[in-house]
């Protein structure tokens, strides 16, 4: 049994964890005219799902899992080694450093405001395992299971937040009608559902082993090129 | 036509006064091999292919202290055949410590029709260098592309440096602004070594800076390397601006073991925060 | 482990920290030329940081610093998305952390100031980042608008009313604007200024020097807080 309420709470853009300023490569993008409206907001949205998505995703769940078989008797550094490890493998996942370091960003928040909501030794092995901030999609699993979900649901929260954040920023930045908007995040419903559920089918038993060479890492060039070159813009109003 | 099965080999040895051998040298058709220099090897496809159902497996072992280039001849252009299984080509490429690999084959194009898996398992000793290039075309000149699956892990002393997936063919990321947008093409080069390794004392929430320009980015990676991605009109546009970035990363231009190798990474400053 | 290293995470922890100093107020009303004017004012006595929440990211923080009021390195810009109030009061995570890595890298410190973007009359900070507000009016929006209210008005624990040399071409009434303020301030202190003629804001500077005198009675002399970096780091390994 899942705490389908936790869920929601952790998929709310209202949670306080500093998400509400990243557009996940949207802004770069709309400054470039690569989108323009809901059409290619549509595709997107699905491309980087099916990418970047799909990949939080998988991260999520493993951290999840790994957060929930934490197990107070055991040494300590044990949990420290293995959060170290799957943060790395966030990292070689995140070819771009733009991308790593929005990344760090929205997880040292989120982990912040976890914390407080929902305080566990899992959540306090991860913050001192990696003390400049986990990658998101980690610091989201271990928040999910210190709030009592499962591995599919904070899959599903990652999935969820990889379009909800870019799509709400193509709203404030083109002004385009958010009923519209929304009307394409209920179209990928099926898309972010089955994400998760690739995510949770690619984890095997990985946690018990500690080895997750074997994740999805879908790589996104358009993506990586537009987190640089936001970088380079000197009147962006998102972090990332 | 049936589905073939290849295992080529190719393994260097350390010789007299720290030269390279070439120590097996196996080919397997279609993957044929030929050595074009001391330490040079290039792929030579006989045959038409690979096609769905063909299964090919290289293996490059790079002994310590020695160093390999390995090129191919011809693009190689994968087919739609009669199975219902894709192809699948698996690259397994081990570098001793001290070793250098440059590994660069001409593009691979996936023509109409064509179902491939393209798997790289390269494993780095912890002062290895790797200069490794990939190259994907989307379809033959003015046809939609097959579909094609790429994974790569590269791992440093048994540590994960790069892994990666590319979908090439299927409905979501195709046309996706976030992923290939319009791009024909889709390429990578990845530069590892001690020469690529972050600063010792890093800035924990400062990565190092990227180098970008139009249609590629030099991207420093979290371990010892850089990863340079490209995305092109055509395969010409691909390498062009691959080069770019490879220079911009900081590898020679003529990179590898038989050419003016240079210092590696000595012109990395621009990547420097 | 427990939890007894990370009492930074919890806001209503003030024990041993700097004063966090929020500045708010409507675009151009001058909360930049305020914080550069507190840095001169009290950089020679302070050990102060300040973190900027840009609606274009760095403008203002490449004002500061420009304006060589304090070493560049102090100044953190925090990026908002389109939405400067969310970052000041529903989802002040960003925020904090710019405090704290402040705090982090340069503390102790004795006051960080949080500049928010230029925003509306309704845009407060949430006490979970700033402990005490300074709203920044000027004379040019009318001498209506002090009458007119809103949280910013009514709540900041000082209300400055800048521009005052424009008063007279605005056709702006200062009286009108203090008699009003008062009214709605329910005693809460006013201070009309011109940071134009007084460079260093003083009258603003001595009550916030009051403010962090008052917080260092009460919460203690701050002290560093290692909170995610070397020394956390070291004690992880």
């Amino acid at each position: 049994m899942g705490a389908d309420a936790a869920l929601l709470l952790l998929a709310d853009s209202r949670l306080p964890a500093g998400g509400h300023a990243h557009s996940g490569g949207v802004e770069e993008a709309v400054r470039l005219g690569a989108v323009t409206g809901t059409g290619d907001l549509a595709r997107f949205l699905r491309g980087r799902l099916a990418t970047a998505g799909l990949v939080t995703a998988a991260l999520a769940a493993a951290a999840c899992e790994l957060a929930a078989a934490d197990d107070p008797a055991d040494d300590p550094a044990d949990g420290v080694e293995l959060w170290r490890r799957l943060d790395a493998e966030a990292d070689a996942r995140t070819a771009s450093p733009a991308q790593r370091e929005a990344a760090r960003t929205q997880g040292r928040l989120l982990l912040r405001t976890s914390r407080r909501m929902w305080p566990s030794a899992a959540l306090d092995t991860l913050a001192r395992a990696v003390p400049e901030g986990p990658h998101h999609p980690v610091a989201l699993g271990a928040a999910g299971a210190s709030a009592g979900c499962t591995p599919r649901q904070a899959a599903l929260a990652a999935a969820y937040t990889s379009v909800t954040g870019p799509a709400t920023a193509a709203v404030r930045l083109l002004g385009l009608d958010p009923v519209t908007v929304h009307r394409l995040l209920a179209d990928l419903a099926p898309a972010l559902d089955d994400a998760a559920h690739a995510a949770c089918a690619s984890l095997g038993d990985a946690a018990r082993q500690g080895r997750w060479h074997a994740l999805p890492g879908h790589s996104a060039p358009a993506l990586d090129l537009l987190a640089e070159g936001h970088l380079t813009n000197p009147m962006k109003l998102f972090v990332s | 036509m049936t589905a073939v099965t290849a295992r080529a080999l190719i393994r260097t040895e350390a010789a007299d006064g720290g030269r390279t051998r070439l120590e097996t040298l196996r080919s397997d058709p279609p993957l044929t091999l030929r050595q074009t220099g001391p330490r040079r090897v290039h792929l030579v496809s006989t045959g038409a292919g690979p096609l769905r159902g063909d299964r090919l497996d290289l293996e490059v072992d790079v002994a310590p202290g020695t160093s390999l280039e390995v090129r191919s001849v011809g693009a190689t252009l994968v087919l739609p055949g009669l199975a219902d299984t894709p192809s699948v080509m698996v690259v397994r490429a081990r570098v001793g410590a001290g070793a250098t690999l440059h590994f660069s084959p001409e593009p691979t194009v996936l023509a109409a029709g064509c179902a491939h898996r393209l798997v790289v398992r390269l494993s780095l000793a912890e002062d290895a260098t790797v200069f490794w290039r990939e190259e994907i075309v989307f379809g033959r000149h003015g046809e939609r592309p097959g579909r094609g699956h790429a994974r790569f892990d590269a791992t440093v002393a048994g540590r994960p440096l790069l892994r990666q997936d590319l979908l090439v063919g299927e409905e979501a990321v195709d046309g996706s602004p976030a992923v290939y947008g319009d791009a024909r093409c889709v390429g990578s080069t990845l530069l590892a070594g001690p020469a690529w390794a972050p600063p010792a004392v890093p800035d924990v929430k400062r990565e190092r800076r990227a180098v970008l320009g139009d249609g590629w980015a030099a991207l420093p990676l979290a371990g010892p390397g850089v990863q340079v991605c490209a995305l092109g009109a055509d395969a010409v546009q691909l390498r062009e601006r691959l080069r770019r970035g490879e220079e911009a990363a900081g590898a020679s231009p003529a990179s590898g073991p038989d050419g003016s190798h240079g210092t590696p990474g000595a012109e990395t400053g621009g990547l420097d925060p | 482990m427990g939890a007894h290293h990370d009492d930074l995470h919890d806001a209503a922890e003030p024990d041993g920290r700097a004063l966090r100093l929020g500045i708010g107020g409507p675009v151009g009303s001058g909360k930049t030329a305020l914080v550069a004017a507190l840095c001169r004012s009290l950089g020679p006595s302070m050990r102060l940081g300040v973190v900027t929440n840009d609606i274009y990211t760095t403008e203002d923080a490449d004002f500061l610093r420009r304006a060589g009021v304090i070493d560049p390195e102090r100044i953190l810009a925090v990026q908002t998305g389109c939405c400067p109030h969310t970052a000041i009061r529903d989802d002040i995570a960003a925020n904090l952390d710019a405090v704290e890595t402040l705090e982090e890298r340069f503390g102790p410190l004795d006051l960080v100031i949080v500049e928010s973007g230029g925003d509306n009359l309704t845009a407060t900070f949430s006490r979970g980042l700033a402990d005490r507000q300074i709203f920044v009016l000027d004379v040019s929006g009318g001498d209506k608008v002090p009458r007119k209210g809103g949280p910013g008005v009514t709540s900041a624990d000082l209300l400055v009313v800048n521009k005052t040399d424009l008063a007279p071409m605005v056709g702006a009434d200062l009286t009108v604007m203090s008699r009003d303020a008062a009214a709605v301030r329910d005693g809460k202190p006013v201070l009309f200024t011109s940071i134009r003629e007084d460079r260093g804001a003083h009258a603003v500077a001595e009550w916030v020097t009051d403010m962090v005198d008052a917080w260092r009675h009460e919460h203690g002399e701050p002290h560093h807080h290692p909170v995610h970096g070397a020394a956390q780091q070291a004690q992880a390994s």
